[in-house]
């Protein structure tokens, strides 16, 4: 609760996006001057409870929430972005907001520049005022002094390393006058460790100037290096809300991770023994989701999980391997080599893949359901066409296309008004299964499915996992599977491998104790030893 | 590094791509059109006091990341139709001139409102409207020139109106307003006119040009020009600045084109507002202006470049082919071609500096790799 | 039902006012003294005579290259075809097929140069396709002059060489489609026993035109054509479904080229002249507006809109300078073109694209 000394204080925050709950009963304060370390897996709640900090118009939009914010003893509701930072509560993005054309001096200003007033503003108001150059200066060099580091202020964004990027944007929001608060969105995750350790140190200086700041990270030695308090989101809910003092590393990850997974080994007995894929020393340039160094076996009729924490660089491995992102490195499917960034060949191969990105990539979403489940296979493979003149052309057959999209329709319980409706019109679960038809249409050897349930409703979820598992069973369909949710992982997979800083961070069986996954994905462990298991 | 110092004048070239080029037809062409350097350097003169105006009505736009402002037309057209008032008022000198800008200004500023709207409606194609909306624009013109003017408006002089007894004339003499700003303070120096009044305003706005990049409201263009997204995530209104920005550019392109149908003496009513749309767009692009970044230098490069080659190519070109047409043609084509050109180099530059830095991110297995691709990247 | 329901939806209010303005054009005509038989003569001569080359872009944005304000590529080829054609002596119904063949070499390889510029610059095509074409106009100017080309009837009386500003087909193919079977309905004989008056059917025109629409229609069932709208639609799917996005881009800007170049040589014939030099320069602009009266937007085009886009458009042209000036004794249908054109491209290019993503 609310005592003096706080700054802020959540209390009982909740939020539900139409009946699905993302936050549940979330309460902690920030005391002036403090760090407070916010951990969660991806989908825990961080964003949205960000989201309603700051006042987000989206919150509004989807109903609101409840609960109430107190800053220095006051209940405040911001109704929009601005609000917040007037307050003194300043955010700083994973993603840099700046701009690269600008030097340190006007980025940190932006918006915010010193001015002299001449004559031309009392015609056409303030913004005919001339910039003072030498007072933004000084303004920024004052910011960045506060920050403790090095950094000129007349150097181009561009022309920076990153970690001065990330400290521009942090000198930016405590140039405000009234800054109270910081949020620093996971600030090291593009940083190298030395960069990262004077960030830290940074930290530190500006909680001693009396600013508190929720420091959102991964990397869990560095919470436990820098924060006063660490807050544990799981599923929604604030499940820990402690000292730092005496906590460590694998107690955070077991209360990251959490829940305890039921009778999965079971499923263990399928896989055989012989190598079907193998991927030796992969890299891909997915922005984003850079892979690095990645080398992993996936056996015939496996289902082979990939997880990790998002922008580490598991989705890059399905991405690169289906030619859809710069890629070098060798694999091999079946002893025979699998051709990189060519799309064509690989779909040729045997391999189908499931994008992350339902809408982006997944689908067309103007088109008929029937072009979205033949389409792939009729340009792969030379299907579903009726050849005109002797060959000369390749008219599409509508009538065979339809055949398709209906039985998958059957089989995959996919609800709609038919074959001809469009794929936009679907909802999120249905589409997936549009996705899951396109791969399959292809017969695939190998499958790669990526996020499959991102984004769908628990009903849908448990329908695709069980079609998977069904392929996999009935036709030994090998699957390689990236998800996220570490549950689902282990709820389907005979190995997971965790990726972690674009490498393996290491391979686990489902059995495996929940910290161990914990202590993988925060990089607190290599797994030289990992592959053994 | 030493090596790269000493490519420095291949970049420089590499860079400025369009100006060389269009610098090496110049002195190819000189020789051949056989003028005298007097002749061509006097007319050079007149024709920069004539037409530099009309090119710093791009400089704004393009500072605001909005591209080449092709509907500049808009601005030429609210000066044309000031100018048709000022002689059908037979208000002589000067006083046709400023009575021809206090009609056309606050016509450019609704104009370039309208027509910030319309860009702020295209995100991403900003060019293509901005050119559609000024052969849109001719037609409303001509609907107010040929029809308006005459019925609803009357025409109180007669040689104004057309011969069928409606409408504007096609051709509109100047007479009154001829040489009203040139000839005010013109200074002889051995065979060159200097019209130094025409000068002094062209330096005034350059110094309004300079001044203004310094105020707040330059400085958000600036900001907006490379980054939509984070300058209206500080707070910056973008959509009310890209349309200042606009306005201003309709309003300079007004006055530029009074200023330069005064030095012609006579417009054609319905075209020469087409004619200047074309010229500015490709003087600054010659003059080295890219769709992202203008400066002043760039117009006095453009504008120079620009005008040499419009007086020595027609003649060159009939000298070399024999023939008056294909040198008319040869400086339409290059015109047109030099800016499909700095368009084409643009977009491409802008592609594969995204590619180089993606390169530099790229995670590599082992240096070997690394430095082929980055090898290939640079290729 | 539903789909036509969904079409008037998607058609959009200036669509609307322009077919109604047609339809009050044509409900007036007898009023004001206009003869309806040949203002519908009219109407379907220019529908053929133009509908071709509004055809030609389909292909482009189908691909999602945009509105082909690079189309004077084309016509250039189709110049190139018929006055090479007549240059070699060649008339009637073969000098017309070899100037088509001529057409389709020379579109194909102006095609690919200008299919490969604009997967080099993806963003602002449209104006780079516009500057573009307008310099390869230019360009073509000076070349008409400095071309060899000999034939009296093609080149310059007092000088011998350089190609004519318009050239007569009288002596070639002049309405060779047009006159193919053509239809008399209500003629009059008048005394020099001739026929007159009446409503005339381009039976001909019409065929080539159907077969082209169907050429067309069969072309986007293709797999390639198949392929070209997933590429407009959603390029990545494209990508991940093994289709080079390039070279379906470029297929896309061959096949927009070469139909306009065909384009032009139907409407040479109908029109009796070669034009040359600058007449091209701004051919793009009508056939534009066509597609998108006709209801196109700038990422989806089909036969429907071609058809409907180019019938309103031509139809207008046709009925304003008639009933317009005859109701105000003045000539302002060429301010109502530049207006109503001009005014549907800036409407589609500021409406939100249709694509979701």
């Amino acid at each position: 609760m609310a005592n003096e000394s706080s700054l802020l204080s959540l209390e009982g925050i909740s939020k539900d996006f139409y009946g699905n709950v993302v936050l549940e009963d979330v309460t902690f304060t920030v005391g002036r001057g403090e760090i407070i370390g916010l951990v969660g897996e991806n989908g825990a709640g961080k964003t949205t409870l960000m989201r309603i900090l700051f006042g987000m118009p989206v919150i509004a939009e989807t109903g609101g929430f409840k609960g109430r914010i107190m800053l220095d003893g006051k209940q405040v509701a911001f109704t929009s972005p601005f609000d917040a930072l007037d307050a003194g509560i300043g955010m700083v993005h994973q993603e840099f907001s700046l701009i690269p054309g600008f030097t340190a001096t006007e980025n940190i200003t932006l918006n915010r520049e010193s001015m002299k007033r001449n004559v031309a503003c009392d015609i056409f108001g303030e913004r005919m005022s001339v910039l003072d150059r030498a007072r933004m200066r000084t303004r920024a060099a004052k910011a960045i002094s506060r920050l403790g580091v090095k950094l000129d202020p007349d150097i181009l964004v561009s022309e920076m390393p990153v970690g001065h990027k990330q400290f521009t944007e942090i000198a930016r929001e405590i140039d405000r006058s009234n800054v109270k608060l910081l949020v620093l969105d996971e600030p090291t995750a593009v940083l190298t460790e030395t960069e990262a350790e004077v960030l830290i140190q940074s930290m530190r200086m500006l909680a001693a100037q009396g600013i508190s700041i929720i420091f959102i990270s991964h990397r869990l030695h560095e919470i436990i290096n820098v924060a006063d308090k660490i807050v544990v989101l799981r599923d929604g809910k604030a499940v820990k809300s402690v000292p730092v003092k005496g906590v460590s590393v694998h107690d955070i990850a077991t209360w990251m991770v959490g829940r305890e997974v039921k009778g999965s080994s079971s499923m263990l007995s399928a896989c055989s023994e012989k190598v079907f894929l193998k991927v030796d020393n992969l890299w891909v340039d997915m922005p984003g989701e850079t892979v690095r160094n990645v080398s992993f076996d996936v056996c015939e009729g496996e289902i082979f999980g990939i997880g990790g924490l998002a922008g580490q660089g598991k989705l890059g491995i399905p991405n690169g391997l289906m030619g859809l992102f710069p890629a070098g490195g060798n694999a091999s499917l079946d002893d025979s080599p699998v051709p990189l960034n060519d799309p064509h060949k690989v779909l040729n191969n045997h391999m189908a893949f499931v994008s992350e990105d339902r809408r982006g990539v997944g689908l067309l979403l103007d088109e008929t359901l029937e072009w979205n489940v033949a389409f792939t296979a009729m340009q792969a493979k030379g299907e579903h066409l009726i050849p005109v003149l002797g060959g000369l052309f390749k008219l599409r057959n509508e009538r065979t296309m339809k055949l398709l999209a209906e039985e998958y329709i059957k089989t995959l319980e996919i609800k709609c008004t038919g074959p001809k409706q469009r794929a936009k019109e679907l909802s999120g679960g249905n589409q997936q299964k549009i996705c899951l038809a396109k791969a399959f249409a292809l017969k695939p050897k190998l499958l790669f499915v990526s996020e499959p349930t991102r984004g769908i409703d628990v009903g849908a979820k448990a329908i695709v996992l069980e079609t998977l598992r069904r392929y996999n069973k009935e036709y030994g369909m090998t699957i390689v599977m990236v998800s996220s949710e570490l549950e689902e992982l282990r709820s389907i997979c005979h190995r997971i491998a965790i990726v972690d800083e674009g490498r393996i961070a290491g391979i686990l069986p489902p059995t495996a104790e929940i910290a161990e996954f914990g202590l993988l994905m925060s990089g607190e462990k290599t797994g030289k030893n990992g592959d053994a298991a | 590094m030493n090596p790269l110092k000493k490519f420095e004048p291949l970049k420089f070239i590499s860079d400025n791509i369009v100006t060389v080029i269009f610098l090496a037809l110049t002195i190819i062409a000189i020789p051949f059109s056989r003028l005298s350097g007097i002749y061509i350097l006097s007319n050079l003169i007149d024709r920069f006091a004539r037409s530099a105006f009309l090119v710093f009505a791009l400089i704004l736009p393009i500072m605001a990341g909005m591209g080449i402002n092709f509907a500049m037309v808009l601005g030429a057209t609210a000066g044309q139709i000031g100018l048709i008032f000022a002689i059908d008022y037979n208000v002589m000198g000067i006083q046709g001139l400023l009575l021809a800008t206090c009609i056309g200004v606050p016509l450019s500023i609704f104009l370039g409102w309208f027509c910030g709207q319309v860009l702020n409606r295209a995100r991403g194609r900003e060019m293509v409207t901005g050119f559609i909306l000024g052969y849109f624009m001719d037609g409303v013109y001509q609907f107010f020139g040929l029809y308006v003017m005459g019925w609803l408006i009357p025409i109180r002089t007669r040689e104004v109106m057309q011969v069928t007894g409606s409408g504007v004339r096609n051709t509109l003499a100047l007479g009154p307003v001829r040489g009203g700003l040139d000839n005010i303070l013109n200074l002889q120096v051995g065979p060159f006119h200097l019209p130094l009044l025409t000068f002094g305003v062209i330096a005034f706005l350059c110094l309004f040009i300079i001044w203004f990049r310094k105020t707040k409201l330059g400085h958000d263009m600036r900001a907006i020009g490379q980054d939509q997204g984070v300058s209206h995530s500080a707070g910056i209104a973008v959509d009310r600045t890209r349309i200042m920005a606009i306005v201003i550019s309709t309003i300079l392109a007004c006055i530029g084109q009074i200023i330069y149908l005064q030095n012609m003496g006579n417009m054609g009513t319905y075209t020469s507002q087409r004619q200047a749309g074309y010229f500015a767009a490709a003087a600054i692009l010659v003059g080295g202006a890219t769709v992202s970044k203008a400066t002043i230098m760039n117009v006095f490069v453009g504008v120079f470049l620009v005008h040499s080659l419009y007086i020595t190519m027609p003649i060159a070109g009939k000298e070399i082919f024999k023939s008056a047409m294909v040198g008319q043609y040869m400086s339409d084509f290059i015109n047109y071609a030099i800016i499909a050109l700095a368009l084409v180099l643009h977009a491409w530059r802008n592609k594969r500096n995204a590619d180089l830095a993606r390169a530099g991110l790229r995670g590599h297995a082992d240096k070997d790799s690394a430095l082929a691709a980055q090898a290939g990247a640079v290729q | 039902m539903n789909r036509i329901k969904a079409f008037i939806t998607d058609f959009g209010w200036p669509r609307i006012i322009i077919a109604i303005f047609l339809l009050a054009l044509f409900i007036s005509a007898p009023f004001v003294g206009v003869k309806l038989d040949a203002s519908f003569t009219d109407v379907f001569n220019r529908f053929g005579q133009n509908v071709i080359m509004v055809l030609a872009l389909v292909p482009m944005v189908q691909a999602g290259c945009g509105l082909n304000f690079g189309l004077p590529l084309g016509i250039l080829s189709g110049l190139l075809g018929s006055t090479m054609a007549m240059q070699f002596g060649l008339t009637g119904p073969m000098g017309f097929l070899v100037a088509i063949l001529i057409t389709i070499f020379f579109g194909s390889i102006f095609g690919l140069g200008y299919g490969k510029l604009l997967n080099k610059v993806k963003g602002e095509e449209m104006t780079i396709a516009m500057y573009v074409g307008f310099s390869a106009v230019m360009l073509f100017s000076i070349l008409w002059l400095l071309l060899p080309y000999t034939k009296p009837d093609l080149v310059m009386g007092y000088a011998g060489e350089g190609l004519r500003r318009s050239i007569s087909l009288e002596k070639y193919w002049d309405k060779i489609l047009n006159n193919f079977l053509a239809l008399r309905i209500g003629s009059v004989r008048n005394l020099a026993g001739n026929l007159s008056g009446g409503f005339i059917f381009p039976t001909g025109l019409m065929m080539f035109v159907a077969a082209c629409v169907v050429f067309m229609w069969f072309f986007l069932r293709t797999k390639t054509g198949t392929a070209m709208t997933a590429v407009g639609s959603n390029p990545d799917f494209a990508r991940a479904s093994g289709v080079s996005v390039e070279k379906m881009r470029t297929t896309s800007v061959v096949v927009s080229t070469i139909i306009g170049g065909i384009g032009i040589l139907v409407y040479q014939q109908s029109f009796g002249f070669v034009q040359v030099y600058d007449a091209p320069l701004y051919m793009a602009f009508p056939a534009v507006s066509a597609l998108l009266i006709g209801g196109a937007s700038v990422t989806k085009a089909s036969m429907l809109n071609v058809v409907i886009g180019t019938l309103l458009f031509q139809g207008m042209l046709t009925m304003t300078p008639s009933v317009i000036n005859s109701v105000l004794k003045t000539d302002m249908s060429e301010v109502i073109r530049i207006i109503v054109s001009n005014g549907m491209i800036i409407y589609a290019l500021t409406r939100k694209t249709k694509v979701t993503k």
